[in-house]
């Protein structure tokens, strides 16, 4: 067990990664590539978590497996047009079966989630041993993919240039883009996403198409997985749509400012998850969640809005305070 | 009753489970991916004949957490916490490392230890923050799921990197591997399953009604906090043997599917557990078979799909809530209304000319339902076909049976009795009640008929001045059958 956990020395833990400036560039594409994911899975999550739909992320990011597996088989190449297309379909597949098990029959949503994601995760499964010569994916890789690649990817300079701006390996390229279309996206709609997560009623009276925003949202997030999946694994995108959301939410009650703080949360959660990687020697995505985790439960213990110790303090405080002197004097009267 | 029911089955499940283990004998568990080079008719043989051991293990053990998995999910899906499975599933992974870490070994004890105790932290994790916080359930199970999930892989890549971490096999949690069940597994599989079964057994009053209606259950002064922590501490059990043979991904699916396929075919939550118990049992059959045919598929995604597959079966073909079963009742109940209105039509008709003669040409039929020939002659056939009317020689005019002269009178009956009843009891306008009574008619049952017969003190004039067909009528009908056409007009009055 002890051999298991290496000692921790504060100068080791905050300067180990930045040492060397080959372990340090390689650090620095994985930071990037983690802070997009979180990102955008983070800015996405927050309206799941608003419409009460958080499970739904989880359901998604493992059903557009087979979307994934049955493009690899149809196109024979890691192309990822084809991908992002499987992924796409797969992704709607699920929210439609989702809400024809949920509105035609008694089971409930969440019954109609479970049953949804998994049979499709198992189909993903099936596919990938059955044709494993054929796909270029493994099962574990699904998992917990490996971020961890694009260190020595980056390193080995194949870089996808636009504007002469080298953007890394083509998966960073990849999610830069997906995140700036992401923060554009939530500019341009705004209003929309806003008013028809928080009161559907009030978005119809306005005009605005409920469903579409829906089915719009669920595509969206479909892309967004599918492009963090392949370099990441589902593992950083389940807990990045929920965790810097939850957070933020813990410490503000304003929307924008929660966008805002779930930004920062991905960057401190994205490097602060490489540094614990290396001083544990561990799967950095992984690593990014623990960090995320942490942070939560930092923001759960302290928020200065609804904080345990908060609560714990004025909890204390009415149980054992004395009836004030108004209370003293209506009671005697 | 259930345990009265339990009692008997209880013995003979328990003593088919000593055959089994019996059968199972000590021969070590070969691993059945092993020997692949032959044909699956070949396998099949050699699957369904049980010589092997690796394929007793593997089917006892996946029928064992089947039932064990349907039992308990059966509760899970009525209480709504159907995802609840999910997350414990993944936060039990940490325990699971744990459990590896103790000797570095697959010690199916040490690994059972840790991953209960995981994955009750993770659930009173879910509590504390649905207490402490704003956050939503669903919200706080996803949190819970990640974080915990993530830590196990941390852990779990941390042994890897050990050079003593001996860890062949723990990537088997991931997907699970039924072919990896050894004896050890078999027998912790087999006193989870006794111990759910007695506990259910026992408390199942206790249990269902706290499912359905806490409130009522703390009312009546049952322990509503223990029994929900101790169908949490089975269901940890239930997901932790269930992780050698599905895998962590994949153990919700056990639990939510089979109950809900039960959930939509019976009204009787002690013949839901059967049932979810029993396509549990049979997923975990279809996946154990279907794994042992190929060198390296994994066994918890064809368990899973066997579930789905029950599943979409009843989804689609329930007697009660399947899709196609109800859509076939849409149908032909509208079918049914159609020829109802049919029916009434030609009844207006014979009325328009004071019953005389009895056939009614699909012309009239035509100009009264201010529809196309084509339309009126398929009406007329669809009446044929249920032999409530008939065609004469040249096809062009139509005569009722018995039979649809006396649906006809009720057709009518009910309707005129309706717009009755709304003008005189009701209080509604004579020129509103039409509507109304054009969509009552069809459903109104013989016993309404007669309470509001009964109301109306016999009447036998509607509100527009017509007459309402009585019980004499539609005998008139019965009398005509045979004669000849001119003699005697339907509904006339003696």
């Amino acid at each position: 067990m002890s051999e298991l956990i290496p000692p921790f020395h504060w100068h080791t833990f905050l300067f180990s990664p930045w040492n060397d400036p080959l372990i340090a560039t390689s650090n620095f594409w994985i930071v990037l590539m983690g802070f997009m994911v979180a990102t955008a899975c983070g800015l996405v999550g927050n309206y799941l978590i608003v419409r009460r739909m958080a499970l739904v992320g989880d359901a998604i990011s493992h059903s557009v497996l087979p979307g994934i597996a049955i493009a690899f088989l149809v196109s024979q190449t890691r192309g990822s047009t084809a991908m992002f297309i499987g992924a796409l379909i797969a992704g709607i597949v699920t929210t439609i079966i989702i809400e024809v098990i949920h509105k035609k029959t008694r089971v409930k949503q969440d019954a109609a989630i479970g049953i949804a994601f998994t049979s499709l995760f198992a189909i993903g499964v099936i596919l990938i041993s059955l044709f494993a010569a054929q796909i270029d994916l493994d099962q574990e890789c699904v998992l917990y993919g490996e971020i961890g690649y694009i260190g020595p990817e980056a390193l080995a300079g194949e870089h996808t240039r636009i504007f002469g701006i080298p953007l890394g390996p083509i998966t960073v390229a990849r999610m830069i883009l997906v995140t700036i279309a992401t923060c554009v996206l939530i500019a341009l709609f705004y209003k929309e996403l806003l008013v028809s997560s928080f009161d559907p009623g009030l978005a119809s009276s306005l005009g605005i198409n409920a469903t579409m925003v829906h089915y719009g949202l669920m595509s969206w997030l479909s892309v967004v997985v599918v492009s963090s999946f392949e370099s990441v694994g589902a593992i950083l995108v389940i807990g990045m749509l929920i965790l810097p959301g939850a957070t933020a939410a813990l410490l503000t009650a304003r929307f924008p400012r929660i966008l805002l703080l779930t930004v920062l949360n991905a960057a401190l959660s994205s490097l602060g998850g490489v540094h614990l990687a290396t001083w544990l020697n561990c799967s950095p995505a992984g690593a990014m969640v623990v960090m995320a985790s942490l942070l939560f439960s930092a923001a759960w213990i302290f928020s200065p809005h609804d904080g345990l110790i908060r609560r714990w303090y004025y909890m204390r405080g009415a149980g054992t305070s004395e009836p004030s002197e108004a209370t003293v004097e209506l009671t005697s009267k | 009753m259930f345990f009265m029911l339990s009692k008997r089955t209880f013995i003979y499940l328990l003593t088919a489970l000593g055959y089994f283990l019996f059968f199972a004998g000590n021969v070590e568990a070969a691993r059945i991916g092993d020997i692949s080079e032959m044909s699956i008719g070949e396998q099949t043989a050699r699957f369904f004949s049980f010589q092997d051991p690796a394929v007793r293990y593997a089917v006892i053990g996946s029928i064992l957490l089947g039932i064990t998995c349907g039992l308990l999910g059966s509760f899970i899906v009525v209480r709504k916490m159907a995802l609840v499975g999910d997350t414990l599933s993944h936060a039990v992974l940490p325990g699971v490392a744990l459990g590896f870490m103790w000797n570095m070994t697959k010690n199916p004890i040490a690994i059972f230890i840790g991953a209960t105790i995981a994955g009750l932290i993770g659930t009173a994790v879910v509590n504390l923050i649905k207490q402490t916080t704003r956050l939503k359930e669903d919200t706080a199970l996803g949190m819970v799921l990640a974080g915990f999930f993530a830590v196990g892989i941390c852990m779990i890549t941390m042994i890897q990197q050990l050079p003593t971490g001996n860890v062949s096999g723990i990537d088997k949690f991931l997907f699970g591997q039924a072919a990896a069940i050894g004896k050890d597994d078999l027998i912790l599989m087999a006193t989870v399953t006794v111990l759910t079964l007695l506990i259910v057994g026992i408390f199942y009053k206790e249990f269902l009604v706290s499912s359905f209606d806490a409130g009522f259950a703390r009312v009546a002064g049952f322990p509503v906090q223990v029994l929900h922590y101790t169908l949490m501490l089975l269901l940890a059990f239930a997901v932790v043997i269930s992780l050698q043979a599905v895998g962590v991904v994949l153990v919700s699916a056990m639990l939510i599917t089979p109950a809900a396929a039960a959930y939509l075919l019976t009204d009787r939550m002690h013949k839901m557990i059967w049932l979810a118990a029993g396509f549990g049992m049979l997923a975990g059959l279809v996946g154990a078979f279907f794994s042992f045919l190929g060198p390296s598929l994994p066994t918890g995604p064809f368990m899973v799909l066997g579930a789905s597959a029950v599943f979409a079966t009843a989804f689609f073909f329930g007697p009660k809530h399947g899709v196609t079963t109800r859509w076939w009742q849409q149908r032909s109940r509208a079918k049914r209304m159609n020829r109802e209105n049919t029916l009434k039509s030609i009844y207006h008709v014979l009325e328009d000319r004071a019953f005389k003669g009895e056939s009614v040409s699909l012309e009239e039929l035509k100009i009264r339902r201010a529809e196309s020939f084509e339309e009126a002659h398929q009406r007329a056939r669809e009446l044929a076909a249920h032999d409530l009317a008939t065609f004469d020689a040249k096809k062009s005019q139509i005569y009722l049976t018995p039979d649809g002269w006396q649906r006809a009178c009720e057709i009518v009956r009910n309707h005129r009795l309706w717009e009755l009843y709304l003008t005189n009891a009701v209080q509604f306008a004579a020129d509103h009640v039409h509507e109304d009574a054009e969509k009552i008619e069809h459903v109104l049952g013989d016993e309404v008929v007669r309470e509001i017969e009964k109301r109306l003190n016999y009447a036998t004039k509607d509100p527009h001045g017509r007459d309402i067909p009585g019980l004499r009528d539609v005998e008139k009908g019965k009398r005509m059958d045979g004669a000849p056409a001119e003699t005697i007009g339907y509904g006339r009055r003696t």
